[in-house]
Protein backbone atom coordinates (compact mmCIF):
# COMPACT_ATOMS: atom_id res chain seq x y z
CA UNK A 1 0.00 0.00 0.00
CA UNK A 2 1.49 3.45 -0.60
CA UNK A 3 2.07 5.31 2.11
CA UNK A 4 -0.37 8.47 1.12
CA UNK A 5 -2.95 5.78 1.12
CA UNK A 6 -2.65 5.19 4.73
CA UNK A 7 -4.96 5.99 8.00
CA UNK A 8 -3.46 8.32 10.34
CA UNK A 9 -4.37 5.56 12.90
CA UNK A 10 -2.26 2.89 10.49
CA UNK A 11 0.64 5.52 9.97
CA UNK A 12 0.76 5.61 13.86
CA UNK A 13 1.10 2.00 14.10
CA UNK A 14 3.46 2.07 11.27
CA UNK A 15 5.78 4.28 12.74
CA UNK A 16 5.83 2.80 15.84
CA UNK A 17 6.72 -0.60 14.81
CA UNK A 18 9.22 0.87 12.44
CA UNK A 19 8.06 -0.66 9.45
CA UNK A 20 8.88 3.15 7.58
CA UNK A 21 10.65 6.32 8.91
CA UNK A 22 8.75 9.51 9.56
CA UNK A 23 11.05 10.98 6.71
CA UNK A 24 9.76 8.24 3.96
CA UNK A 25 6.25 9.13 5.19
CA UNK A 26 7.13 12.92 4.57
CA UNK A 27 8.73 12.41 1.36
CA UNK A 28 6.09 10.38 -0.03
CA UNK A 29 3.53 13.04 0.86
CA UNK A 30 5.97 16.02 -0.46
CA UNK A 31 6.37 13.69 -3.61
CA UNK A 32 2.98 13.60 -3.98
CA UNK A 33 2.51 17.13 -3.62
CA UNK A 34 4.58 18.02 -6.52
CA UNK A 35 2.97 16.17 -8.79
CA UNK A 36 -0.72 16.63 -8.20
CA UNK A 37 -0.33 20.52 -6.16
CA UNK A 38 0.10 22.19 -9.40
CA UNK A 39 -3.03 20.85 -10.64
CA UNK A 40 -5.32 21.25 -7.68
CA UNK A 41 -4.10 24.03 -6.37
CA UNK A 42 -4.50 23.16 -2.55
CA UNK A 43 -1.55 24.56 -0.75
CA UNK A 44 -0.24 28.32 -0.60
CA UNK A 45 2.53 27.47 0.23
CA UNK A 46 4.56 24.00 0.63
CA UNK A 47 7.19 24.03 3.59
CA UNK A 48 9.46 21.24 2.47
CA UNK A 49 13.05 21.63 3.92
CA UNK A 50 11.05 22.19 7.56
CA UNK A 51 8.64 19.12 7.25
CA UNK A 52 11.75 17.29 6.07
CA UNK A 53 13.71 18.42 9.69
CA UNK A 54 10.42 17.85 11.36
CA UNK A 55 10.12 13.95 10.06
CA UNK A 56 13.92 13.40 10.94
CA UNK A 57 13.53 14.59 14.21
CA UNK A 58 10.57 12.09 14.38
CA UNK A 59 12.61 9.17 13.30
CA UNK A 60 15.02 10.50 16.29
CA UNK A 61 12.52 10.49 18.62
CA UNK A 62 10.26 7.43 17.44
CA UNK A 63 13.96 5.65 18.08
CA UNK A 64 14.38 6.50 21.31
CA UNK A 65 10.59 4.96 22.01
CA UNK A 66 8.60 8.13 22.15
CA UNK A 67 4.85 7.82 22.11
CA UNK A 68 3.25 11.18 21.40
CA UNK A 69 0.13 10.48 19.59
CA UNK A 70 1.30 12.59 15.91
CA UNK A 71 4.62 11.78 16.12
CA UNK A 72 5.75 11.74 12.32
CA UNK A 73 2.16 12.44 10.86
CA UNK A 74 2.41 14.79 7.42
CA UNK A 75 -0.74 17.28 8.25
CA UNK A 76 -1.96 20.16 5.83
CA UNK A 77 -2.33 23.66 7.94
CA UNK A 78 -5.33 26.02 6.47
CA UNK A 79 -3.89 29.24 5.74
CA UNK A 80 -5.50 30.66 8.59
CA UNK A 81 -3.11 29.67 11.21
CA UNK A 82 -0.16 31.74 11.89
CA UNK A 83 2.87 29.43 11.74
CA UNK A 84 6.11 30.54 12.92
CA UNK A 85 8.12 31.42 10.08
CA UNK A 86 5.88 30.60 7.57
CA UNK A 87 4.10 33.00 5.61
CA UNK A 88 0.46 33.18 6.59
CA UNK A 89 -1.41 34.91 3.81
CA UNK A 90 -5.36 33.92 5.01
CA UNK A 91 -6.38 33.92 1.32
CA UNK A 92 -5.75 37.03 0.99
CA UNK A 93 -3.62 39.93 -1.15
CA UNK A 94 -3.13 42.00 2.02
CA UNK A 95 -1.60 39.24 4.35
CA UNK A 96 0.69 38.46 1.21
CA UNK A 97 3.82 39.30 2.53
CA UNK A 98 2.85 38.81 6.23
CA UNK A 99 5.35 35.63 7.71
CA UNK A 100 4.73 34.93 11.68
CA UNK A 101 7.34 35.32 14.26
CA UNK A 102 4.66 33.50 17.00
CA UNK A 103 2.74 29.52 16.43
CA UNK A 104 -0.64 29.36 16.81
CA UNK A 105 -2.34 27.47 19.76
CA UNK A 106 -3.70 24.85 17.89
CA UNK A 107 -0.90 24.81 15.70
CA UNK A 108 1.36 24.77 18.30
CA UNK A 109 -0.45 21.86 20.23
CA UNK A 110 -0.09 19.68 17.11
CA UNK A 111 3.85 20.14 17.17
CA UNK A 112 3.77 19.66 20.89
CA UNK A 113 2.32 15.79 19.80
CA UNK A 114 5.16 15.41 17.18
CA UNK A 115 2.99 16.44 13.79
CA UNK A 116 5.06 17.44 10.70
CA UNK A 117 3.46 20.43 8.75
CA UNK A 118 3.76 19.80 4.94
CA UNK A 119 2.10 23.87 4.10
CA UNK A 120 0.03 25.87 4.39
CA UNK A 121 -3.41 25.09 2.55
CA UNK A 122 -5.41 27.62 0.10
CA UNK A 123 -8.97 28.64 1.89
CA UNK A 124 -11.75 31.39 0.39
CA UNK A 125 -10.09 35.24 1.86
CA UNK A 126 -10.50 35.43 5.52
CA UNK A 127 -12.83 32.02 5.32
CA UNK A 128 -15.27 34.33 3.49
CA UNK A 129 -16.76 31.78 1.11
CA UNK A 130 -17.93 28.12 0.38
CA UNK A 131 -16.26 27.75 -2.94
CA UNK A 132 -12.55 28.88 -2.37
CA UNK A 133 -13.39 30.87 -5.46
CA UNK A 134 -12.34 33.86 -3.55
CA UNK A 135 -9.10 33.22 -2.79
CA UNK A 136 -6.06 35.74 -3.73
CA UNK A 137 -4.22 32.26 -4.81
CA UNK A 138 -6.67 31.01 -7.26
CA UNK A 139 -9.47 28.54 -7.06
CA UNK A 140 -9.02 24.87 -5.74
CA UNK A 141 -9.68 21.74 -7.53
CA UNK A 142 -11.79 19.35 -6.42
CA UNK A 143 -10.48 16.17 -6.66
CA UNK A 144 -14.13 14.62 -7.31
CA UNK A 145 -15.11 14.38 -11.04
CA UNK A 146 -19.07 13.71 -12.10
CA UNK A 147 -19.40 10.45 -13.72
CA UNK A 148 -21.42 12.32 -16.89
CA UNK A 149 -19.25 15.54 -17.07
CA UNK A 150 -15.71 14.64 -15.94
CA UNK A 151 -14.16 17.51 -17.54
CA UNK A 152 -16.12 19.98 -15.24
CA UNK A 153 -13.60 20.97 -12.67
CA UNK A 154 -15.79 21.22 -9.93
CA UNK A 155 -15.25 23.25 -6.21
CA UNK A 156 -14.03 22.10 -2.73
CA UNK A 157 -16.10 23.69 -0.85
CA UNK A 158 -15.08 26.67 1.44
CA UNK A 159 -13.54 28.24 3.50
CA UNK A 160 -11.37 25.81 4.24
CA UNK A 161 -10.99 23.83 0.60
CA UNK A 162 -7.43 23.71 0.52
CA UNK A 163 -7.19 21.56 3.34
CA UNK A 164 -10.11 19.25 2.62
CA UNK A 165 -8.93 18.67 -1.14
CA UNK A 166 -5.60 17.85 0.28
CA UNK A 167 -6.53 15.29 2.27
CA UNK A 168 -9.28 13.93 0.18
CA UNK A 169 -6.33 13.51 -2.62
CA UNK A 170 -3.90 12.07 -0.17
CA UNK A 171 -1.34 15.06 -0.19
CA UNK A 172 -1.53 14.71 3.89
CA UNK A 173 -2.81 12.37 6.43
CA UNK A 174 -4.92 15.32 7.86
CA UNK A 175 -5.52 18.60 7.98
CA UNK A 176 -6.87 21.34 9.71
CA UNK A 177 -9.37 24.17 9.03
CA UNK A 178 -12.02 26.36 10.96
CA UNK A 179 -15.90 26.57 10.87
CA UNK A 180 -17.57 30.45 10.90
CA UNK A 181 -20.61 28.94 9.23
CA UNK A 182 -19.65 25.56 7.50
CA UNK A 183 -16.53 26.42 6.64
CA UNK A 184 -15.24 22.60 7.92
CA UNK A 185 -18.10 20.12 7.42
CA UNK A 186 -19.16 21.99 4.05
CA UNK A 187 -16.06 20.91 2.04
CA UNK A 188 -16.17 17.81 3.99
CA UNK A 189 -19.37 16.84 2.40
CA UNK A 190 -17.70 18.21 -1.10
CA UNK A 191 -14.69 16.24 -0.88
CA UNK A 192 -15.58 12.89 0.65
CA UNK A 193 -14.12 12.85 3.71
CA UNK A 194 -14.23 13.75 7.71
CA UNK A 195 -14.36 17.64 9.09
CA UNK A 196 -15.40 18.08 12.67
CA UNK A 197 -16.60 21.40 14.40
CA UNK A 198 -16.01 21.35 18.16
CA UNK A 199 -17.80 22.67 20.90
CA UNK A 200 -16.95 26.78 20.45
CA UNK A 201 -14.11 27.37 23.13
CA UNK A 202 -12.34 23.73 22.69
CA UNK A 203 -10.08 24.53 20.57
CA UNK A 204 -7.85 27.90 21.06
CA UNK A 205 -8.41 30.76 18.75
CA UNK A 206 -5.44 32.80 19.53
CA UNK A 207 -3.36 32.53 16.34
CA UNK A 208 -6.21 32.61 14.34
CA UNK A 209 -6.44 35.05 11.70
CA UNK A 210 -9.88 36.52 13.21
CA UNK A 211 -13.31 36.46 10.95
CA UNK A 212 -16.00 36.27 13.14
CA UNK A 213 -14.69 35.86 16.92
CA UNK A 214 -17.68 34.72 18.62
CA UNK A 215 -18.31 32.12 15.51
CA UNK A 216 -14.84 31.09 14.61
CA UNK A 217 -14.24 27.15 15.39
CA UNK A 218 -10.57 25.45 14.47
CA UNK A 219 -11.30 21.86 14.00
CA UNK A 220 -9.79 18.38 12.01
CA UNK A 221 -10.24 16.81 8.54
CA UNK A 222 -9.16 13.49 8.16
CA UNK A 223 -10.24 10.30 5.45
CA UNK A 224 -11.77 8.54 9.02
CA UNK A 225 -13.67 9.28 12.43
CA UNK A 226 -10.83 7.72 14.23
CA UNK A 227 -8.37 10.06 12.47
CA UNK A 228 -10.50 13.14 13.24
CA UNK A 229 -10.56 11.79 16.99
CA UNK A 230 -7.11 11.43 17.10
CA UNK A 231 -6.65 15.01 15.67
CA UNK A 232 -8.83 16.97 17.81
CA UNK A 233 -7.74 15.71 21.13
CA UNK A 234 -4.62 17.23 20.25
CA UNK A 235 -5.56 20.63 19.16
CA UNK A 236 -8.36 21.52 21.75
CA UNK A 237 -7.63 22.03 25.15
CA UNK A 238 -7.66 25.28 27.61
CA UNK A 239 -5.58 27.98 26.79
CA UNK A 240 -5.09 31.37 28.85
CA UNK A 241 -4.21 33.62 25.73
CA UNK A 242 -7.61 32.98 24.10
CA UNK A 243 -10.20 34.76 26.99
CA UNK A 244 -13.28 32.09 25.64
CA UNK A 245 -11.04 28.84 25.63
CA UNK A 246 -13.22 26.45 27.76
CA UNK A 247 -10.94 25.03 30.80
CA UNK A 248 -12.53 21.93 30.84
CA UNK A 249 -10.87 18.32 30.56
CA UNK A 250 -9.85 17.04 26.84
CA UNK A 251 -11.47 13.64 26.84
CA UNK A 252 -10.27 10.97 24.69
CA UNK A 253 -11.86 11.10 21.68
CA UNK A 254 -10.60 8.20 20.18
CA UNK A 255 -11.94 6.04 22.48
CA UNK A 256 -15.28 7.40 21.90
CA UNK A 257 -15.33 6.47 18.58
CA UNK A 258 -15.76 2.40 19.55
CA UNK A 259 -18.62 3.33 22.10
CA UNK A 260 -22.22 1.59 21.22
CA UNK A 261 -24.91 3.80 20.37
CA UNK A 262 -27.87 1.22 21.51
CA UNK A 263 -30.38 3.28 23.30
CA UNK A 264 -29.01 6.73 22.24
CA UNK A 265 -32.37 8.96 21.15
CA UNK A 266 -31.38 10.70 17.74
CA UNK A 267 -33.45 13.98 16.97
CA UNK A 268 -34.51 14.58 13.68
CA UNK A 269 -34.68 18.10 12.99
CA UNK A 270 -37.88 19.46 10.63
CA UNK A 271 -37.12 22.34 10.04
CA UNK A 272 -34.37 21.25 8.06
CA UNK A 273 -36.34 19.27 5.39
CA UNK A 274 -36.28 22.46 3.50
CA UNK A 275 -38.20 22.91 0.27
CA UNK A 276 -36.69 22.76 -2.96
CA UNK A 277 -34.23 19.86 -1.32
CA UNK A 278 -33.09 17.25 -3.25
CA UNK A 279 -34.29 13.70 -3.68
CA UNK A 280 -31.25 11.85 -3.18
CA UNK A 281 -30.11 14.32 -0.36
CA UNK A 282 -33.73 13.49 1.46
CA UNK A 283 -33.35 9.69 0.33
CA UNK A 284 -29.45 9.52 2.21
CA UNK A 285 -30.51 11.51 5.33
CA UNK A 286 -33.64 8.91 5.32
CA UNK A 287 -30.92 5.82 4.60
CA UNK A 288 -28.58 7.65 7.72
CA UNK A 289 -31.81 7.50 10.43
CA UNK A 290 -32.21 3.68 9.18
CA UNK A 291 -28.59 2.85 9.89
CA UNK A 292 -28.56 4.45 13.14
CA UNK A 293 -32.00 2.69 13.89
CA UNK A 294 -30.87 -0.87 13.12
CA UNK A 295 -27.37 -0.28 15.56
CA UNK A 296 -29.80 0.38 17.98
CA UNK A 297 -30.49 4.23 18.20
CA UNK A 298 -34.05 5.18 19.24
CA UNK A 299 -35.23 8.13 16.06
CA UNK A 300 -36.88 11.27 17.68
CA UNK A 301 -38.79 13.82 15.83
CA UNK A 302 -37.61 17.18 16.69
CA UNK A 303 -38.46 21.08 16.30
CA UNK A 304 -36.27 24.04 15.66
CA UNK A 305 -38.28 26.33 14.85
CA UNK A 306 -35.80 28.68 14.48
CA UNK A 307 -33.55 27.44 11.40
CA UNK A 308 -34.28 29.46 8.55
CA UNK A 309 -34.01 32.33 10.62
CA UNK A 310 -29.60 31.07 11.33
CA UNK A 311 -28.59 32.31 7.72
CA UNK A 312 -30.00 35.71 7.59
CA UNK A 313 -28.89 36.78 11.28
CA UNK A 314 -25.47 34.98 10.48
CA UNK A 315 -24.81 37.34 7.83
CA UNK A 316 -25.48 40.23 10.18
CA UNK A 317 -23.58 39.37 13.10
CA UNK A 318 -20.58 37.83 10.93
CA UNK A 319 -20.05 40.64 9.10
CA UNK A 320 -20.36 42.95 11.73
CA UNK A 321 -17.36 41.26 13.54
CA UNK A 322 -15.41 40.85 10.52
CA UNK A 323 -15.50 44.72 9.75
CA UNK A 324 -14.49 44.79 13.29
CA UNK A 325 -11.67 42.72 13.16
CA UNK A 326 -10.54 43.61 9.49
CA UNK A 327 -10.02 46.84 10.68
CA UNK A 328 -6.32 46.61 11.36
CA UNK A 329 -5.58 46.05 8.30
CA UNK A 330 -4.54 49.48 6.79
CA UNK A 331 -1.58 49.38 5.38
CA UNK A 332 0.57 50.84 8.04
CA UNK A 333 2.34 48.36 10.50
CA UNK A 334 2.27 45.22 8.60
CA UNK A 335 0.78 43.58 5.13
CA UNK A 336 0.11 45.59 1.71
CA UNK A 337 0.33 48.74 1.44
CA UNK A 338 -0.85 51.08 -1.57
CA UNK A 339 0.03 54.46 -1.58
CA UNK A 340 -2.33 57.48 -1.24
CA UNK A 341 -2.06 61.11 -1.19
CA UNK A 342 -2.55 61.24 2.18
CA UNK A 343 -3.30 59.13 5.20
CA UNK A 344 -7.03 58.46 4.60
CA UNK A 345 -6.05 57.90 0.83
CA UNK A 346 -3.75 55.34 2.01
CA UNK A 347 -5.66 53.61 3.84
CA UNK A 348 -8.34 53.66 1.45
CA UNK A 349 -6.63 52.87 -1.93
CA UNK A 350 -4.36 49.96 0.49
CA UNK A 351 -8.32 48.13 2.01
CA UNK A 352 -9.38 48.31 -2.07
CA UNK A 353 -5.63 46.70 -3.45
CA UNK A 354 -5.80 44.37 -0.87
CA UNK A 355 -8.87 42.85 -0.31
CA UNK A 356 -10.85 41.07 -2.36
CA UNK A 357 -14.99 41.40 -3.49
CA UNK A 358 -16.72 38.84 -1.54
CA UNK A 359 -14.45 40.59 1.74
CA UNK A 360 -15.05 44.34 0.80
CA UNK A 361 -18.90 43.79 0.54
CA UNK A 362 -18.98 41.62 3.95
CA UNK A 363 -16.89 44.78 5.35
CA UNK A 364 -19.25 46.80 4.30
CA UNK A 365 -22.26 45.03 5.19
CA UNK A 366 -20.89 45.04 8.73
CA UNK A 367 -20.38 48.61 8.67
CA UNK A 368 -23.77 49.49 7.63
CA UNK A 369 -25.82 47.40 10.73
CA UNK A 370 -23.07 48.53 13.20
CA UNK A 371 -23.71 52.17 11.89
CA UNK A 372 -25.55 54.89 13.85
CA UNK A 373 -29.02 54.32 13.47
CA UNK A 374 -29.30 50.87 12.16
CA UNK A 375 -27.47 49.16 15.36
CA UNK A 376 -30.86 48.28 16.87
CA UNK A 377 -32.17 47.49 13.77
CA UNK A 378 -29.73 44.63 12.15
CA UNK A 379 -27.15 43.75 14.84
CA UNK A 380 -28.98 43.88 18.05
CA UNK A 381 -32.12 41.90 16.56
CA UNK A 382 -30.07 39.33 15.05
CA UNK A 383 -28.20 38.67 18.33
CA UNK A 384 -31.54 38.38 19.82
CA UNK A 385 -32.58 35.65 16.58
CA UNK A 386 -29.15 34.14 17.85
CA UNK A 387 -30.01 33.60 21.28
CA UNK A 388 -33.47 32.04 20.18
CA UNK A 389 -31.40 30.08 17.92
CA UNK A 390 -29.06 28.56 21.13
CA UNK A 391 -32.64 28.24 22.32
CA UNK A 392 -34.27 25.80 20.06
CA UNK A 393 -30.82 23.42 20.41
CA UNK A 394 -31.30 23.78 24.03
CA UNK A 395 -34.81 22.92 24.10
CA UNK A 396 -34.53 20.40 21.69
CA UNK A 397 -31.23 17.99 23.28
CA UNK A 398 -33.38 17.78 26.27
CA UNK A 399 -35.17 15.34 24.62
CA UNK A 400 -32.64 14.01 22.48
CA UNK A 401 -28.65 13.14 22.84
CA UNK A 402 -27.94 13.93 19.13
CA UNK A 403 -28.99 15.84 15.98
CA UNK A 404 -28.43 14.03 12.03
CA UNK A 405 -29.48 16.30 9.30
CA UNK A 406 -27.74 16.76 5.69
CA UNK A 407 -24.57 18.06 5.73
CA UNK A 408 -25.35 20.60 2.50
CA UNK A 409 -27.82 21.45 -0.07
CA UNK A 410 -26.10 19.68 -3.11
CA UNK A 411 -22.89 17.87 -4.02
CA UNK A 412 -20.27 19.77 -4.68
CA UNK A 413 -20.51 22.46 -7.75
CA UNK A 414 -18.78 23.78 -10.90
CA UNK A 415 -16.02 26.48 -10.86
CA UNK A 416 -17.91 29.43 -11.38
CA UNK A 417 -21.76 28.54 -10.77
CA UNK A 418 -23.10 30.35 -7.51
CA UNK A 419 -21.19 33.49 -8.44
CA UNK A 420 -23.38 35.73 -9.75
CA UNK A 421 -25.84 36.02 -6.87
CA UNK A 422 -23.93 36.54 -3.11
CA UNK A 423 -27.27 35.09 -1.31
CA UNK A 424 -27.01 31.97 -3.38
CA UNK A 425 -23.84 31.43 -2.47
CA UNK A 426 -24.57 31.94 1.13
CA UNK A 427 -27.32 29.46 1.00
CA UNK A 428 -24.54 26.73 1.00
CA UNK A 429 -24.69 27.02 4.85
CA UNK A 430 -28.30 26.37 5.20
CA UNK A 431 -27.72 23.34 7.72
CA UNK A 432 -24.73 24.21 8.98
CA UNK A 433 -24.62 27.81 10.20
CA UNK A 434 -26.88 27.04 13.05
CA UNK A 435 -24.44 24.40 15.24
CA UNK A 436 -21.96 27.68 14.76
CA UNK A 437 -24.46 30.39 15.84
CA UNK A 438 -25.16 28.17 19.12
CA UNK A 439 -21.61 26.46 19.41
CA UNK A 440 -22.37 23.22 19.67
CA UNK A 441 -20.17 20.74 18.05
CA UNK A 442 -20.81 18.74 14.41
CA UNK A 443 -19.52 16.34 12.48
CA UNK A 444 -19.44 15.25 8.53
CA UNK A 445 -19.25 12.00 7.10
CA UNK A 446 -18.91 11.07 4.37
CA UNK A 447 -22.22 8.57 3.24
CA UNK A 448 -23.23 8.03 -0.12
CA UNK A 449 -22.99 9.36 -3.77
CA UNK A 450 -25.23 11.13 -5.60
CA UNK A 451 -25.75 9.78 -9.16
CA UNK A 452 -23.27 11.35 -10.46
CA UNK A 453 -20.63 9.82 -8.51
CA UNK A 454 -20.13 12.83 -6.10
CA UNK A 455 -19.60 12.70 -2.39
CA UNK A 456 -22.18 13.48 -0.02
CA UNK A 457 -22.10 14.21 3.72
CA UNK A 458 -24.31 13.65 6.58
CA UNK A 459 -24.13 15.74 9.71
CA UNK A 460 -24.44 14.62 13.50
CA UNK A 461 -25.21 17.85 15.58
CA UNK A 462 -24.32 17.21 19.56
CA UNK A 463 -24.87 19.20 22.70
CA UNK A 464 -22.21 21.32 24.10
CA UNK A 465 -18.94 20.28 25.00
CA UNK A 466 -20.29 16.22 24.26
CA UNK A 467 -18.12 15.68 21.02
CA UNK A 468 -17.61 12.05 22.65
CA UNK A 469 -21.46 11.21 21.44
CA UNK A 470 -21.07 13.22 18.03
CA UNK A 471 -17.71 11.01 17.24
CA UNK A 472 -19.88 7.60 18.56
CA UNK A 473 -22.72 8.19 16.66
CA UNK A 474 -20.12 9.66 13.54
CA UNK A 475 -18.35 6.37 13.80
CA UNK A 476 -21.56 4.20 13.27
CA UNK A 477 -22.62 6.14 10.33
CA UNK A 478 -18.76 5.16 8.87
CA UNK A 479 -18.92 1.68 9.78
CA UNK A 480 -22.72 1.17 8.35
CA UNK A 481 -22.09 3.47 4.99
CA UNK A 482 -18.61 1.89 4.48
CA UNK A 483 -17.87 4.64 1.93
CA UNK A 484 -14.93 3.19 0.32
CA UNK A 485 -14.53 5.29 -3.11
CA UNK A 486 -11.75 7.70 -3.77
CA UNK A 487 -11.97 10.29 -6.13
CA UNK A 488 -10.35 10.36 -9.69
CA UNK A 489 -7.47 12.58 -8.69
CA UNK A 490 -5.06 11.01 -6.28
CA UNK A 491 -1.75 10.93 -5.15
CA UNK A 492 0.18 7.61 -6.83
CA UNK A 493 -2.38 7.21 -9.59
CA UNK B 1 -34.38 49.71 3.54
CA UNK B 2 -32.77 50.33 0.46
CA UNK B 3 -29.12 52.09 -0.12
CA UNK B 4 -28.69 54.98 -2.40
CA UNK B 5 -25.78 55.50 -4.08
CA UNK B 6 -25.22 58.71 -1.20
CA UNK B 7 -25.69 55.82 1.23
CA UNK B 8 -22.96 53.13 -0.60
CA UNK B 9 -20.28 55.90 -0.66
CA UNK B 10 -21.31 56.72 2.92
CA UNK B 11 -20.20 53.37 4.47
CA UNK B 12 -17.39 52.44 2.35
CA UNK B 13 -15.76 55.85 3.87
CA UNK B 14 -16.49 54.71 7.22
CA UNK B 15 -15.03 51.49 6.14
CA UNK B 16 -12.12 53.02 4.75
CA UNK B 17 -12.16 51.32 1.49
CA UNK B 18 -11.85 53.23 -1.64
CA UNK B 19 -14.54 52.96 -4.23
CA UNK B 20 -14.65 53.75 -7.89
CA UNK B 21 -17.59 55.87 -8.85
CA UNK B 22 -18.68 53.10 -11.63
CA UNK B 23 -18.49 50.23 -9.41
CA UNK B 24 -21.14 52.17 -6.80
CA UNK B 25 -23.84 50.69 -8.95
CA UNK B 26 -22.72 46.71 -8.55
CA UNK B 27 -22.26 47.75 -5.19
CA UNK B 28 -25.23 48.78 -4.57
CA UNK B 29 -27.43 46.22 -6.15
CA UNK B 30 -25.54 43.66 -4.38
CA UNK B 31 -25.79 44.86 -0.74
CA UNK B 32 -29.67 45.69 -1.49
CA UNK B 33 -29.94 42.17 -2.43
CA UNK B 34 -28.25 40.65 0.70
CA UNK B 35 -30.01 43.70 3.30
CA UNK B 36 -33.29 42.09 1.34
CA UNK B 37 -32.76 38.51 2.32
CA UNK B 38 -32.02 40.05 5.67
CA UNK B 39 -35.34 41.71 6.49
CA UNK B 40 -36.76 38.65 6.66
CA UNK B 41 -35.49 38.36 10.61
CA UNK B 42 -38.53 41.54 10.91
CA UNK B 43 -41.18 38.23 10.81
CA UNK B 44 -39.21 37.18 14.33
CA UNK B 45 -41.06 37.93 17.58
CA UNK B 46 -37.83 38.99 20.10
CA UNK B 47 -40.39 40.59 22.86
CA UNK B 48 -37.89 40.25 25.99
CA UNK B 49 -35.29 38.07 24.69
CA UNK B 50 -31.88 39.11 25.98
CA UNK B 51 -29.35 39.20 22.90
CA UNK B 52 -26.45 36.48 22.76
CA UNK B 53 -23.42 37.93 22.26
CA UNK B 54 -21.42 34.58 22.34
CA UNK B 55 -22.53 31.16 22.32
CA UNK B 56 -19.77 30.34 25.31
CA UNK B 57 -21.85 30.38 28.30
CA UNK B 58 -18.68 30.92 30.56
CA UNK B 59 -17.36 33.38 33.09
CA UNK B 60 -14.32 35.36 31.29
CA UNK B 61 -11.64 34.69 33.63
CA UNK B 62 -9.55 37.20 35.78
CA UNK B 63 -5.78 37.42 35.93
CA UNK B 64 -3.45 39.50 37.84
CA UNK B 65 -2.73 42.85 35.69
CA UNK B 66 0.86 41.65 35.14
CA UNK B 67 3.14 41.97 32.31
CA UNK B 68 3.62 38.71 31.07
CA UNK B 69 4.66 38.78 27.66
CA UNK B 70 6.94 40.94 25.49
CA UNK B 71 11.15 42.04 25.42
CA UNK B 72 11.19 41.02 21.90
CA UNK B 73 11.54 44.28 19.73
CA UNK B 74 12.95 42.29 16.36
CA UNK B 75 10.26 39.71 16.70
CA UNK B 76 7.49 42.20 16.79
CA UNK B 77 8.45 44.88 14.30
CA UNK B 78 9.46 41.59 12.04
CA UNK B 79 6.85 42.56 9.27
CA UNK B 80 6.97 46.50 9.92
CA UNK B 81 7.59 47.93 6.15
CA UNK B 82 9.96 49.87 7.79
CA UNK B 83 11.81 50.48 11.13
CA UNK B 84 13.63 53.29 12.36
CA UNK B 85 15.83 51.50 15.64
CA UNK B 86 13.29 49.29 17.86
CA UNK B 87 9.90 52.09 16.33
CA UNK B 88 7.86 51.08 13.50
CA UNK B 89 8.73 54.07 11.03
CA UNK B 90 5.50 54.94 9.17
CA UNK B 91 3.84 57.75 6.67
CA UNK B 92 3.43 60.65 8.09
CA UNK B 93 0.27 59.95 10.02
CA UNK B 94 -0.20 63.47 12.01
CA UNK B 95 -1.08 66.32 9.90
Amino acid sequence: MSLTALTITAARDGLRARHFSAEALTLAHLHAIEALNPRLNAYITVSHAKAVDQARAADAALAAGDTRPLLGIPLAIKDLFCTDGVRTTAGSNILRPFVPSYESTVTANLLRDGAVFLGKTNMDEFAMGSSNMTSAYGPVENPWKRRQDAEAVLVPGGSSGGSAAAVAARLALGGTGTDTGGSIRQPASFCGIVGMKPSYGRCSRWGVVAFASSLDHPGPFARTVQDTAILLRSMAGHDPMDSTSADIPVPDYEAACGRDIRGLRIGVPREYRVAGMQNEIEALWQQGLTWLRDAGAEIVDVSLPHTKYALPAYYIIAPAEASSNLARYDGVRFGLRADGEDLRDLYERTRAAGFGREVQRRVLIGTYVLSAGYYDAYYLRAQKVRALILRDFTEGFAHVDALLAPTAPSAAFAQGDNMDDPVQMYLNDVFTGPADLAGVPAMSVPAGLDANGLPLGLQVIGKPFDEETVFAVGAALERAAAFDVSPALLAGR
Amino acid sequence: MSLDPATVRRIAALARIHVEEADIPRLQAELNGILGWIEQLDEVNVDGIEPLTAAATMVLKMREDVVTDGGYPDKILANAPDRAGDFYAVPKVVE
